[in-house]
């Protein structure tokens, strides 16, 4: 084993880590206030039909092609080359942050779905008798109970993401996984290196897991013992 | 029953048959294999049928008919082009590979089959213009080709240029341009390089003098060559056909392309690709 | 902008025909990989709730690794490194090289191993499903090992498992379209090709969105249809 060349790989790829997280952060941020409003439509009929071919394009086609489909196929119209968008849509970072946003939304929406259905009725009209309002019962009573029940399936959300920030790197991002593919071209040592990318997603992810493991019990009180 | 080394063996070997059917797990090699991109025009590009067309294929039919070898063409992404040819996974590589000292290192080259250069080319549109067009700078000179490349950094200061990843180009950019201040962006294949040039993303693409005059001809009177064409040195002098290091098959390869040069027939192919003659008198 | 549709077409410059081979590949890779996937998470399922202690770290390593590892880059570890474990094994037997190993091959082994790892945690979720009660009660009868697999585990199992299977599935087809970097010739590479040369990116792009749409949604209605097949002894049951 070449220690010093791995070690040296290892710590170019970490300058990668910035854009990585950078990414898969705002794309959670983004993808989840989408995936808000996506359910918020699914009140009225026309909405609800909206949102559900959103969710289905989404969900049916890979995540490569949407970004590929931003990336080269928007820039082709005339249109959008000449729009106010165009200064954001002509960096490769908006346009694989759009993406995986736009992507991260269709999941998300879906796992809020869920936890929105499992919220007892009884506890939305127990607020709405004690004179809540409409949005203090949602602020209240439906989004944290949702979010509780969604958070398992919402964590491994998180970890997706991360892992998908990794396709950024074919629109000439140079993430974890983009300066990792520069380097074996440089030096045609593509296992070595790529372990070594592998080595950073997957104490990224555990990170994850562990944070969500020990949110998840914090926002189950009755394991401390507090009476609802 | 005891168990031989000879049917031990052959047990294994049926074993991971089936885990590959025929023809995805090659053991012994029959005819010689050529990986191409299929998607650099006019060097190589893929027709709607699905046939590697182009300059370098019909190059390689050529050398097998005067040669007399078998050959098949094995499509492969530009990304791990190399390191499938050191891995052994083809024999050969024609994919406008420029011979450079640092890829000599890693694999052979047969004689080259174009003459090197490589330039700039910028949108008409945008009024980008870079200096010294039309001369030729040679690297191999450090201190003569300084001020050529100190001007071309200036020009090009803020902006950002379009290259296909792990090309001596790139190769170029990153050693002369980037630490002058200008952006490297660097793409999987040339088409997409171009699309952004085109597309108002990248202000200048760099590429080998042959790669450019297909896209040129493609969009005349939209883009044109700015600046000086860089040969030598790094930018190494042509491209060839590759070969893993201490393959026997450079020596039969020469022997074909010194005989295509000097019949005139290299000179024909290029004709018929290229518009213009890019090949080398061998 | 005006699409030149013929170039979807049939006709010479069309690329109709070999999108519609493409497509089949994916198919091909999809349930090649998923098949794998179904054998590796039964084993690893199995080994994790009947298995010895080392057997469960073992399984549970491999679930927590590629869970954790972007897809892209267990695509690019087994293409570029199956090689050089295939020419260890093949010389180690006496073959002569040079070995290979195609990007299908390598596309399989790698969407197969991340899919077992998914597929194992819906298997496994789903035998904690089946009511303990009604495996007491095929011992009780005096089934042997096998046949309470077949006969009591395995239909209620599958029925829980069904949906998440699909769901499964659906992952397994938009993964192959990672494979396109190794060269393989599926969906993804293939838009990409026609793209490049036609540099109609957008058309081709949509093609490509529509060929995946296509084969997901159909897949979706097979599972469907499937999802109400194993619920028909339920209705039954219950009336």
């Amino acid at each position: 084993m070449d220690t010093e060349f791995l070690s040296g790989i290892f710590l170019k790829l970490l300058t990668g880590l910035p854009l990585t997280l950078n990414l898969t952060a705002l794309s959670l941020l983004g993808g989840g206030m989408l995936a808000l409003l996506l359910n918020l439509m699914r009140a009225s009929r026309l909405g609800n039909t909206i949102a559900a071919t959103y969710v289905f394009v989404f969900r049916g086609t890979p995540l490569l092609i949407q970004i590929f489909m931003i990336y080269y196929g928007l820039a082709s119209f005339d249109a959008v080359r000449s729009s106010f968008l165009w200064p954001f849509l002509r960096e490769p970072y908006w346009c694989g942050l759009l993406a995986l946003a736009l992507n991260d939304a269709a999941y998300t929406s879906e796992i809020l779905r869920g936890g929105l259905r499992a919220v007892p009725q009884g506890a939305v009209e127990a607020g709405r008798v004690s004179g809540m309002s409409r949005i203090m019962v949602m602020r209240r009573i439906v989004l944290p109970l949702a979010m509780r029940q969604a958070l398992p399936a919402y964590s491994n959300e998180i970890i997706s993401m991360l892992k998908a920030t990794a396709l950024v790197s074919t629109i000439t991002l140079l993430d974890v996984t983009g300066l990792a593919r520069a380097e074996v071209s440089a030096t045609y040592r593509a296992v070595e290196i790529f372990l070594c990318a592998a080595v950073i997603y997957l104490a990224l992810s555990l990170l994850v897991t562990r944070g969500a493991g020990w949110l998840e019990r914090r926002l189950s009180p009755y394991k401390f013992g507090v009476s609802a | 029953m005891t168990v031989t080394r000879r049917t031990f063996v052959s047990t294994l070997a049926a074993g991971t048959g089936l885990l590959a059917a025929p023809g995805l797990l090659r053991a012994q090699a029959r005819t010689i294999r050529f990986a191409t991109e299929g998607a650099f025009p006019p060097f190589n590009q893929t027709a709607p049928s699905g046939a590697i067309t182009g300059f370098e294929p019909e190059l390689v039919q050529a050398l097998s008919e005067r040669q007399g070898f078998e050959f098949e063409l094995i499509a492969q992404a530009w990304d791990g082009m190399i390191q499938g040819l050191i891995d052994g996974k083809y024999d050969a590589v024609v994919d406008a590979i420029s011979v450079t000292p640092a890829r000599q290192e890693v694999i052979d080259f047969s004689l080259p089959y174009t003459t090197g250069g490589s330039a700039f080319v910028t949108v008409n549109e945008t009024g980008l213009t870079l200096p010294e067009t039309g001369i030729k700078v040679d690297l191999a000179d450090e201190a003569g080709a300084k001020p050529a490349i100190d001007a071309v950094a200036a020009a090009l200061k803020g902006k950002t240029v379009a290259v296909q990843v792990s090309t001596i180009q790139s190769g170029f950019l990153d050693t002369y341009l980037a630490p002058q201040g200008v952006t490297v962006r660097a793409y999987q294949t040339g088409p997409e390089a171009y699309q952004d040039l085109l597309n108002g993303r990248a202000d200048a693409v760099m590429a080998s003098v042959t790669n450019l005059s297909a896209f040129l001809k493609k969009n005349e009177g939209k883009v044109a060559i700015s600046g000086p064409t860089f040969g030598g040195g790094l930018m190494g002098n042509g491209a060839a056909i590759a070969i893993a290091k201490g393959s026997d098959l450079a020596a039969m390869f020469n022997e074909g392309l010194k005989a295509m040069s000097d019949d005139g027939s290299l000179s024909d192919l290029s004709a018929k690709w290229f518009g213009i003659d890019v090949t080398p008198k061998l | 902008m005006d699409f030149d549709w013929a170039l979807l077409g049939f006709g010479p410059e069309g690329w109709g025909m070999v999108l519609i081979r493409a497509g089949g590949m994916t198919l091909v890779v999809s349930i090649c990989a998923f098949m794998l996937g179904l054998v590796l998470g039964t084993l690893c399922a199995w080994a994790r709730i009947a298995g010895s202690r080392w057997v469960q770290r073992l399984a549970i390593g491999y679930t927590v690794v590629l869970r954790g590892v972007p897809d892209l880059l267990v695509i690019y570890l087994f293409y570029f490194g199956g090689r050089q474990v295939v020419a260890a094994v093949g010389t180690a037997l006496g073959f002569e090289g040079p070995f290979d190993i195609s990007g299908f091959v390598a596309g399989v082994l790698a969407i197969g191993l991340i899919s077992g790892a998914a597929q194992s945690e819906v298997l496994r979720g789903a035998y904690y499903a089946v009511p303990t009660g009604t495996i007491e009660a095929g011992r009780v009868v005096g089934m042997g090992r096998l046949t309470l697999f077949r006969r009591v585990i395995a239909p209620q199992a599958l029925t829980t498992a069904i949906p998440a299977m699909g769901n499964q599935w659906q992952s397994v087809i938009k993964e192959t379209a990672l494979i396109s970097v190794t060269g393989l010739v599926e969906t993804m590479r293939q838009v990409s090709i026609a793209a490049g040369s036609t540099q109609e990116h957008f058309m081709f792009y949509l093609a490509g969105a529509v060929i995946f749409l296509i084969i997901t949604s159909l897949s979706d209605i097979v599972f469907r249809i499937a999802e109400r097949r194993s619920l028909r002894g339920h209705q039954q049951g219950h009336a």
